[in-house]
């Protein structure tokens, strides 16, 4: 290989080569496996009756970060997506903090991603009859090879998440199709059904886990710099996904609740395999289980992609180092960022437990949803409807900025009651990492060129 | 060793090349290119005609 040098002029930047249905795959891909596991511990919080509440309340929460994100995505057409929104709309303080979000809500959930793969592939080797069967090599393995996809290209990676995440949303269509939903021969909602062990109460407990039903669809803002046509694929991508995601999660719990009572499907680790195996069918035994083990491997994948591209976003505009700004000149991607979150995910893959890793990756995600109430109501305030062109309005402003900041706050208070240490030290985390920036990092960004959108002066200013 | 042993040294195997291999190809791209180059990307940029495409176009190795 031979030293070279750039020419007068030229330029590498990421790859512009997705479509909508890759938006599609990056949002569903990361929260299908949501449908098939973690959403049922909102069962054990206060019945299966609070989970279908809590699956409609996180629903209308996710449908409002859903159309808020994709106005504003379509307009700040740029990796980094949150973050990049948050520099030009807020300023730098907000936008360090919601690209820290982004990196900790998607290297977490990655992790976890792994440890579960890695669990399961423990598990059917356990129950072949072997001794001794380890975990480890398969969540390092989970982590080495997507990270090597990724690093290779984004078109590959995210046609591999379509390909994937279709057969397991697929598998769930085919499931509640067998189980005949339109009579009782399989499905005992009447006898299994039992209201609201817990009262009002529980219903409030069983939010915190609602959210699994849909964490991560707003990452679908990280493509915005390598889609064709931001302005129709952020928008048409990401609500598709919003609709998929909620007829997958109705149906995921119909299923479930059906089959399984509550004492059972609140601890239960796989509730959609427990569901097909209780059908008899070894098919759908099979089908399921498949649809298990895609759901994971999307889900890690698309956490690569989004954690790298928010770091890769950090680092070009000198929040963080500028060296993790670079991109591979033949791949087209955030090379550097990719192999730096490697050892990452793996320290927490490795070392932490499965519930923190997983509340860590939730609460920076709803520090997320926090910003996002804020964000839109001052970019509508900014640059009014008319004043710069948006590739989607989304309607009823301010209802759904003002809906979503009050289940943000209904979603805090349920996270206190079962995780208030970890929701305390997060949030010192995030203070001191503030303190950080403003004392020490500020000093490197080149202010000007922080702002790289063609709009006009903010309105008041 | 059971069939399951040689699996979990399998993927320790594979693991360890992948994660070798990105290592090696950061290292020959960051030699390969100059920093200018490989950290020319701008936020938001849309305008094709400037960003090369190696696979296409030929790079310049």
């Amino acid at each position: 290989m031979t030293q070279t040098t750039a020419l007068h002029g030229e330029k590498v930047s990421l790859l512009r080569v997705l479509g909508p249905g890759h938006v599609w795959a990056l949002g569903v891909g990361i929260v299908l496996v949501g449908e098939y596991m973690g959403w049922n511990f909102a069962v054990g919080k206060g019945g299966a009756i609070a989970a279908l509440i809590a699956c409609w309340v996180a629903g209308l929460l996710y449908t409002c970060v859903a159309m808020i994100d994709s106005e504003v995505t379509s307009t700040v057409a740029a990796a980094g997506g949150q973050y990049a929104q948050a520099k030009h709309i807020v300023g730098p303080l907000a936008a360090f903090n919601v690209g820290l979000f982004l990196v900790f809500a998607y290297t977490m959930l990655e992790a976890a991603n792994a440890i579960t793969l890695g669990y399961l592939v423990q598990t059917v080797g356990t129950m072949a009859g072997f001794e001794g069967v380890h975990d480890k090599p398969f969540i390092v393995l989970t982590i080495m090879f997507l990270a090597w996809l990724n690093y290779r290209g984004v078109y590959a990676t995210l046609t591999f998440n379509l390909v994937i995440t279709a057969i397991a949303f697929v598998a769930i269509v085919i499931l509640f199709a067998a189980v005949k939903p339109w009579g009782n021969e399989v499905l005992k909602l009447d006898g299994l059904l039992n209201g609201l062990p817990y009262g009002w109460l529980g219903v409030i407990a069983s939010i915190h886990f609602g959210l699994w039903y849909y964490l991560g669809i707003e990452g679908t803002c990280q493509a915005a710099e390598e889609v064709r046509s931001p302005p129709r694929s952020l928008p048409l991508g990401t609500m598709t996904g919003m609709i998929t995601l909620l007829i997958a999660a109705t149906m995921t719990w119909y299923v479930c609740s059906g089959l399984m009572p509550w004492e059972y499907l609140g601890q239960a680790i796989t509730p959609l395999f427990d569901a097909a195996r209780l059908t008899g069918s070894t098919l759908l035994m099979v089908l399921l289980f498949v649809g298990t083990m895609f759901s994971t491997l999307a889900s890690a994948n698309g956490c690569i992609n989004d954690a790298s591209r928010a770091w890769f976003s950090m680092g070009r505009d000198h929040y963080l180092p500028v060296w993790f700004g670079a991109v591979h000149p033949q791949n087209r991607t955030p090379y550097r960022s990719i192999v730096f979150l490697v050892p990452v995910a793996l320290v927490f893959a490795y070392f932490a437990p499965l519930d923190q890793v997983i509340t860590f990756s939730i609460l920076s995600g709803l520090l997320g949803y926090t910003y996002m109430s804020f964000n839109v109501i001052m970019f509508r305030s900014k640059w009014p409807l008319g004043v710069i062109k948006r590739g989607y309005e989304h309607p009823f402003h301010p209802l759904p900025a003002i809906v979503l900041l009050l289940l943000c706050a209904l979603t805090y208070f349920a996270v206190f009651l079962g995780y208030g240490t970890q929701l305390v030290a997060m949030m010192v985390f995030y203070i001191v990492a503030s303190l950080w920036f403003a004392f020490h990092r500020y000093k490197y960004v080149r202010r000007g060129d922080q702002f790289t959108m063609a709009w006009p002066r903010p309105q008041g200013y | 060793m059971n069939s399951f042993q040689f699996l979990e040294y399998v993927a320790w195997a594979i693991s360890i090349l992948l994660g070798l291999w990105m290592v090696i190809d950061l290292i020959r791209t960051n030699r390969a290119y100059s920093e200018e180059l490989l950290l020319s990307s701008r936020e938001g940029e849309i305008d094709d005609s400037l960003v090369i495409d190696p696979t296409h176009q030929g790079g310049h190795r």
